[in-house]
Parts: structure tokens; C-alpha cells; sequence
């Protein structure tokens, strides 16, 4: 152990996507000793994949729009278990974080004024629900994602952040106080393992996506953060709040963005009937995504289905023209052309329900800073743990997230937790320094897979993960179904301890780090599974045949999931907002 | 049953004295896959070949390879786009150290990158609100801005290869005229200044390779064009 190098840092960020390189770059513009460590470059994260926007009421669109409203649909959207005081901290703060992007450089489509363009985007009105559809999602054409990333990169560059590209994170460090003081983490390009040590640990790490086996998300999406801090005993929120989003290429899963309908598309089923009109009369097409999905997922249950199997649904554009395609979606043209082997000029694009987006994470406050329970069930903050992005839940997308939240929830919370943590570092944070115990135990699994002599191997395990969690926890879910998962997830959860990693060398073993992944996969699903059979109600994206009712009496509340005891419990909703009346829960239509 | 001869570079810094190329054989079934899906089913055998890959769909730019001759990225190249005479040869990008088989130390590459100076520098006090920008400004943005850095460009270009510490390369280049041609920065002098010695730009002989394999359909040839002009009418 005392041969292992160890780098110290004020504050180190996990994950090189939007939320961790927001955070970054507040500390790093505030001369704190700060880095990314990401395990990829970092404009391979994640981020760079989101097409449509970044929904914010800045006003452009409509010179009379209004934060508020954006923040009832985004409370409506998450079927009223968003938290009001993050909902009113995200869309009041949303247009400096915006506007700021564009100083910065990010390259916003434009109106003719000269303003940043905004499009139409699922479950978003004017007045309280009251004024129609609203225009509110600002776009970069559809690559708004990658525009956002690459801008968050360059601006990284200006400010001299430090990268530690290509680094895994292996596991946090805690310390004799329960403080998180730093984490393991192994350099892929030489398999070197150092001690990283740092007074605020920043999870960033973004999505999970692949515990499904039909997903919108990358290869890596594997909750590297989730991972860790279950097994560092921490709890995770409303884990069993998952996004499918409705239009997933049928096959390849890749996404084609929600903008596609806000642009004027719309979904069909094998009649060429727009069936949108018959479950969302109002918002039709543009209804909230998990009203959408289940309303395709009916189509093709009761036969209305297109291709052989009646499995999909399409998605027809060529209604709007080449030019507004060519202008406004050239990114999914380009996809659907590749992955779906149709021009959507001519034809439609063969849709599906797919796994897209984590509600739940580790729980935090607006500042990012990570909570747990004390024993009375009251909210407790985690020293030196912070979280943000999709990695954690704070919660502004509740049930279910709208879209093009999802960009704006990365950079708000990015630059808030970066800036609580600048101000935290000046006030002086004094923490235990980690024992050789403390870090033993945080190397435990690496040594575990380093010294693993034989055993099935990391992708067959994989690949039935997935198959579970496709299987028992898709769109629509029940008891039966979900109690046969959970006791096939524990099965094998014993034979991912026993598993092979054949490969032992060092340089760039992407084998290890597939290994490493797949017992963060393992902690995501099983949390997931186990959150998801507690939760006897059906709540935006969680649906089920056997409850398939809103309980507000007993379920107006977050999931906790608490990892050692394998239990589920309840933390109340934030219906407190400081600046505006509380938006009391009401039935959710479209 | 057609087996799908597929030969792969090979080298692990901790165990081969040389690089070798390696031979599997896979059935697709018939399907048209992705070069990608190729490597995930051999790594699922062989879980010691090692290459990068992220988004698999065309827009992170982890996974730029040469496929039988030509750069491209692993993920949107279809069997069918690539494979001659049942035959798929995967190589490490040219022109770069390898790391380990077809992962590439993209360094050099990266260091060009940030030696144009990528992002955008405003010297005027930021407005309350975004800066405008009118509509055809901000087409002039488009083909440049949504580069991925794969680096299919730079190491299919020959330039590159004989002064990757000086030429700057394509993809650096685009993104440099990504900034001169953005209406918002005011930093044009500078950063021609920075460009006006004899290689960093004026290397580029109009080769056009960037242009041929560039997976996004952008063309840096163009770009550095436009670069040679405004150093040109600069100089004047």
C-alpha cells in the first residue's frame, strides 16, 4: 500500500460531461487546485449526444415568458414529486446559466432578432398550463449537446482546468467520521492505481442507461458514481424512476430527438392513424414522455403496431419539408439514414420506447451537496461528497424528466455545486485524513477482480443483467414479474463476485475497466429493481398493471433505497418553494 | 455461411517486442452490422483487444480507425460501406504512437487543437442578455462547429504526417476558422498573427484527404482556404 502515489487536490470532479465540466470550471476560474478526472476525453462523454435543447425561459420565443411557467410544467412533468424549491432554483437561475453558454461561445441557432432560436418541446405551456404551447427549448440546430460540451471543453482550455483524461474511479474514500476524503482511481493508459485525495468529491458521472438492453445511451453510460456510492453505503432517490423515451431508433436504439415533434412531426401506427390524438387531446404529440411511450407501448399491445412484427410505431417528418430538415434536425437525418436506412424526407422513421434517462440518483440539495438519513429519517449532508447532473437526483425531474431539462439541469447544478464548494474551501474544510483501513477497503474490489482466477465471464454476464432489467422493469411493470427480477438479480449478483477477469496487464485493459463497469451496472439495476417493487402506485415513468393508480396518500414521496439493509424508505417531497406558492399535486393530463 | 475474415493490428506494450496483425473469423449472419459491432462480438471473445469507443453512434468521436485503407469511425461504417472480398482489415489511426492495438496516443493531435486557441474571446463587456447574432452570421458557422475530434482528418493527412509539431492539420484548422468566421470574436488579429509562419497553415497542399474521410461530411480543405485568404489580404 505505502508503494501507491497519491495526488492531492482541493477538489476533484468525477465525470468530463456537462454537470462536471460546469463545476469545473467555477473552480477552476476561482484558483482552487481543482481536476477532471473522466474516463473518457472529454467531449466523448455522454452530453455531446443530446440533440434537441436546453429548455429555459429566456424570453426569446416569447418576449413575455416566465420561469415560473416553465417550472409548473417542469413540477407537472414529474408528476409532483419534484422538488419545488430545486424546480424554482433551476428555472429562475436557468437564463444566467444560458446566456452564459452563449458569452462562452456556445453556437445557438438564432431568429431573425438575432436571439437565441427556441423550439416547442413536450409538456411545456404558457401560463400555469393555461396559455397554450410554448416555444422554450434553445437549440444549437439538433446537436445542441455536443455544441454545449465542446464549449464547456474550450472554456475548461481558457481557464487552465486540470484533466486526468482517460482515469477511471474505482471507489470512494471514506474516512473514520463517515466523510468521503478522496477516491481510487487507475490511469487506463498505464493501469496505474493512486490515491486521490481532496477535501470535496464531485460526482458527475452521468447516466446508467446500460443496465437496459435497449438504450438511447453510450457504451459508457454505466453509473460509474452511482456504483460507488452504494457501495460506500450511501442511499439513493426515486431509483426507479427511469425515462423511455418514445422515439428510440426500433433496433438501434439510437435517439432521434423529441424536437422532431416539436418541429411539427408526429407519431403514427400501422393505419397511418395519429394516435396521439386519442390519449393526449391537447399536447398530442407533445404530451410528457412517459405519457407518449405508454401510448405508443398500447398501440402495438392492442395490434396497431408497424413493420412484420408490429412492433414499432413511425415517425413521420416528410410533411415539413427538406429545407426545415436540413436546417433545423440535419443530425437525426444523418442518423436516421445510418442507423434506420430511411430518408425522412421521403419516409418515416421506425420508432420504439427506449431506455433513455435515470430520475433518481444520489440525493442532493441545490448546492450539490450529497444527503443521507439519520436514524429519526431527518436529511443528513454527507461530508465531501457532492453530486450532479444525472448522477444525482435533486430532484428537478421528479417522476419524470421534460425534455431539454436534462441540459439545463447540468449546467445550473454544475455551476451551483462548483460555486458552494468554492465558498466552502474559503470558509476552510478541516476532515480525518483516510487510514490504510479506510483505503484498504476502497481497493477491495479491484484486488478482487486482479486476483479473480476463474469464473464466467464480464459480457455473458452483461448481457443477462440487461435481459433482466428489460424484461421485469421496461415501460409497464408488475409484482410477479418484478419479484422473479429482483431474486434473479440477487443470483447474480453472487456470480458477478465470482467472476473471471482473464486479462491482467496494464496498459489501456479495457477488460478491467468493463469489469469494474459491470459491478456498477449490478448496483444501479438492483437498486433500481428493489425501489421499483416498494413503490405500489403508478407516478409518471413508473407504471404498473397491478397499481395502476396515483397514491398520493401513501406515495407522494422520493424512494430511498438504502444499499446495506437492501431496504426501501421515504423522504418527504420539497413543496416549499421561497418565491412563489407551492403548485399543490392535481391530475396530470396532457 | 460466409465467415467474415476480419485481420486486426495488434501490440501490447507490456508483452510484444513488434506489432503484429492478428486473424478471426466471425459470422454475421448475413447482416449488414457496423465495424463496431464486429469488435464488441470479438472483445466478448477475446476481452484482450483494446480500442475506444463511447456514443456508437457517430457523434463522440472515440472510435476513428482505419478500416481496410481508409480513417473513418467504427460506429457508422456498415460492413457493406467497407468489406472487399469478404475482408475487413482494422488498423490504428496512421501517423500517431499506438497505446495498445487500435488505441492511439492522440497527444499531438490534441496539443494542435489547443494551440488555435478554441474558444471564443470577446474583449466587450457581456450584455444582460446573449449576444446577437443574425441568422446568416450565424450560418457561417455551420460545416465548422460540429467537428468531433476524432482525428480521421489529421492522420489521413500527409502534411500532418511529416510536421505534426508545426502544421497545425485539418481538424485543428477548421476549428480555428470556426473562430474567425464567428461574428462574436473579436480576437481576428491575434489569432492570424498566431497562424502567418510558414507551416502552421501554409502547409496544407490541397490534398483533399481530410475532405474524403472527414465521417461528419465537413471539409477543413475549404476552411483553411479561407484561412490562407484572410493571411493573405492580412499581409497586404
Amino acid at each position: 500500500m505505502s508503494t501507491m502515489r497519491s495526488l492531492t487536490f482541493d477538489a476533484i470532479i468525477i465525470g468530463g460531461g456537462g454537470a462536471g465540466m460546469r463545476a469545473a470550471l467555477e473552480l477552476a476560474k476561482s484558483g482552487k487546485k481543482t481536476a477532471v478526472l473522466s474516463k473518457v476525453f472529454p467531449t466523448r462523454s455522454h452530453t455531446v449526444s443530446a440533440q434537441g435543447g436546453i429548455t429555459c425561459a429566456i424570453a426569446s420565443a416569447d418576449p413575455n415568458d416566465d420561469w415560473r411557467w416553465h417550472m409548473y410544467d417542469t413540477v407537472k412533468g414529474g408528476d409532483y414529486i419534484t422538488d419545488q424549491d430545486a424546480a424554482e432554483y433551476m428555472c429562475s437561475e436557468g437564463p444566467k446559466a444560458v446566456f452564459e453558454l452563449e458569452h462562452m461561445g456556445l453556437p445557438f441557432s438564432r431568429f431573425e432578432n438575432g436571439r437565441i432560436y427556441q423550439r416547442p418541446f413536450g409538456g411545456q405551456s404558457k401560463n400555469f398550463g393555461e396559455g397554450g404551447q410554448a416555444a422554450r427549448t434553445c437549440a444549437a440546430a439538433d446537436r445542441t449537446g455536443h455544441a454545449l460540451l465542446h464549449t464547456l471543453y474550450q472554456n475548461n482550455l481558457k481557464n487552465n482546468t486540470t484533466f486526468l483524461n482517460e482515469w477511471f474511479a474505482v471507489d470512494l474514500v471514506k474516512n473514520a467520521d463517515g466523510d468521503v476524503v478522496g477516491c481510487i482511481a487507475m490511469c487506463i493508459e498505464t493501469g496505474e492505481v493512486v490515491h486521490v485525495k481532496s477535501k470535496a468529491t464531485v460526482l458527475a458521472t452521468g447516466g446508467a442507461g446500460r443496465i437496459y438492453a435497449s438504450t438511447t445511451n453510450a457504451l459508457i453510460n454505466t453509473g460509474d458514481g452511482i456504483g460507488m456510492a452504494l457501495r460506500a453505503g450511501f442511499p439513493m432517490q426515486d431509483m426507479e424512476m427511469w425515462q423511455f423515451h418514445p422515439t428510440g431508433i426500433y433496433g438501434a436504439g439510437v435517439l432521434v430527438t423529441e424536437g422532431c415533434r416539436g418541429e411539427g412531426g408526429y407519431l403514427v401506427n400501422k393505419d397511418g392513424e395519429r394516435f396521439m390524438e386519442r390519449y393526449a387531446p391537447n399536447a398530442k404529440d407533445l404530451a410528457g414522455r412517459d405519457v407518449v411511450a405508454r401510448s405508443m407501448v398500447m398501440e402495438i399491445l392492442e395490434g396497431r403496431g408497424c413493420g412484420e412484427n408490429g412492433d414499432h410505431v413511425y415517425l413521420k417528418l416528410d410533411h415539413l419539408g427538406e429545407e426545415v430538415l436540413n436546417k433545423r434536425l440535419p443530425g437525426i437525418s444523418e442518423l436516421s439514414k445510418i442507423f434506420a436506412h430511411a430518408d425522412p424526407t421521403k419516409a418515416p422513421i421506425p420508432v420504439v420506447p427506449t431506455c433513455h434517462y435515470m430520475m433518481g440518483g444520489i440525493p442532493t440539495n441545490v448546492h450539490g451537496q450529497a444527503i443521507m438519513q439519520d436514524a429519526d429519517g431527518n436529511d443528513q449532508i454527507v461530508g465531501g461528497l457532492f453530486a450532479c447532473g444525472e448522477a444525482a437526483c435533486v430532484s428537478v425531474h421528479g417522476a419524470n424528466r421534460l425534455g431539454g431539462n436534462s441540459l439545463l439541469d447540468l449546467v445550473v447544478f454544475g455551476r451551483a455545486a462548483g460555486m458552494f464548494i468554492e465558498s466552502a474551501l474559503n470558509e476552510g474544510i478541516e476532515y480525518l485524513d483516510a487510514s490504510e483501513s479506510d483505503i484498504e477497503s476502497a481497493m477491495k474490489r479491484i484486488n478482487r477482480w486482479n486476483e479473480s482466477s476463474g469464473g464466467e465471464s464480464v459480457a455473458d454476464l452483461k448481457v443477462e443483467l440487461q435481459s433482466i432489467m428489460q424484461n421485469a422493469f421496461g415501460v409497464f411493470r408488475q409484482e410477479d414479474n418484478m419479484q422473479e427480477g429482483v431474486k434473479k438479480l440477487a443470483e447474480l449478483r453472487g456470480r458477478i463476485a465470482e467472476a473471471h477477469l482473464v486479462d491482467k496487464s496494464g496498459a489501456f485493459n479495457t477488460a478491467r475497466i468493463e469489469a469494474l463497469e459491470l459491478d456498477n451496472l449490478m448496483e444501479v439495476a438492483e437498486a433500481t429493481a428493489i425501489a421499483a417493487l416498494e413503490r405500489k402506485e403508478s407516478r409518471g415513468a413508473h407504471s404498473r398493471y397491478d397499481y395502476p393508480d396515483r397514491d398520493d396518500v401513501n406515495w407522494l414521496k422520493h424512494s430511498m433505497y438504502f444499499p446495506l439493509e437492501k431496504k426501501v424508505g421515504k423522504r418527504d417531497v420539497n413543496f416549499k418553494p421561497k418565491t412563489l406558492d407551492t403548485f399543490e399535486p392535481k391530475i396530470r393530463t396532457y | 455461411m460466409s465467415m467474415l475474415q476480419v485481420s486486426i493490428y495488434r501490440y501490447n506494450p507490456e508483452t510484444d517486442s513488434a506489432p503484429y496483425m492478428q486473424e478471426y473469423r466471425v459470422d454475421t449472419q448475413g447482416r449488414d452490422l457496423m465495424v463496431l459491432n464486429i469488435l464488441e462480438m470479438l472483445k466478448a471473445e477475446d476481452t484482450t483487444l483494446a480500442y475506444r469507443r463511447s456514443c456508437r453512434e457517430g457523434v463522440c468521436g472515440s472510435d476513428g480507425m482505419n478500416m481496410n485503407g481508409k480513417n473513418g469511425l467504427a460506429c457508422i461504417t456498415s460492413l457493406s460501406d467497407v468489406v472487399k472480398n469478404n475482408k475487413l482489415v482494422l488498423r490504428p489511426l496512421p501517423g500517431l504512437p499506438v497505446v495498445r492495438d487500435l488505441a492511439v496516443d492522440m497527444g499531438l493531435f490534441y496539443k494542435q487543437y489547443e494551440r488555435i486557441q478554441p474558444y471564443l474571446q470577446n474583449d466587450e463587456p457581456a450584455p444582460a442578455i446573449e449576444r446577437l447574432q443574425s441568422p446568416e452570421e450565424r450560418d457561417k458557422l455551420d460545416g465548422l462547429y460540429e467537428c468531433i475530434l476524432c482525428a480521421c482528418c489529421s492522420t489521413s493527412c500527409p502534411s500532418f504526417w511529416w510536421n505534426p509539431d508545426k502544421f497545425v492539420g485539418p481538424a485543428g484548422l477548421l476549428q480555428s476558422y470556426r473562430f474567425l468566421a464567428d461574428s462574436r470574436d473579436t480576437a481576428t488579429q491575434a489569432r492570424l498573427t498566431d497562424l502567418q509562419d510558414p507551416f502552421s497553415v501554409f502547409r496544407c497542399r490541397g490534398i483533399m484527404n481530410c475532405v474524403a474521410v472527414c465521417p461528419k461530411g465537413l471539409n477543413p480543405t475549404r476552411a483553411i482556404g479561407k484561412i490562407r485568404d484572410m493571411l493573405l489580404a492580412n499581409a497586404t
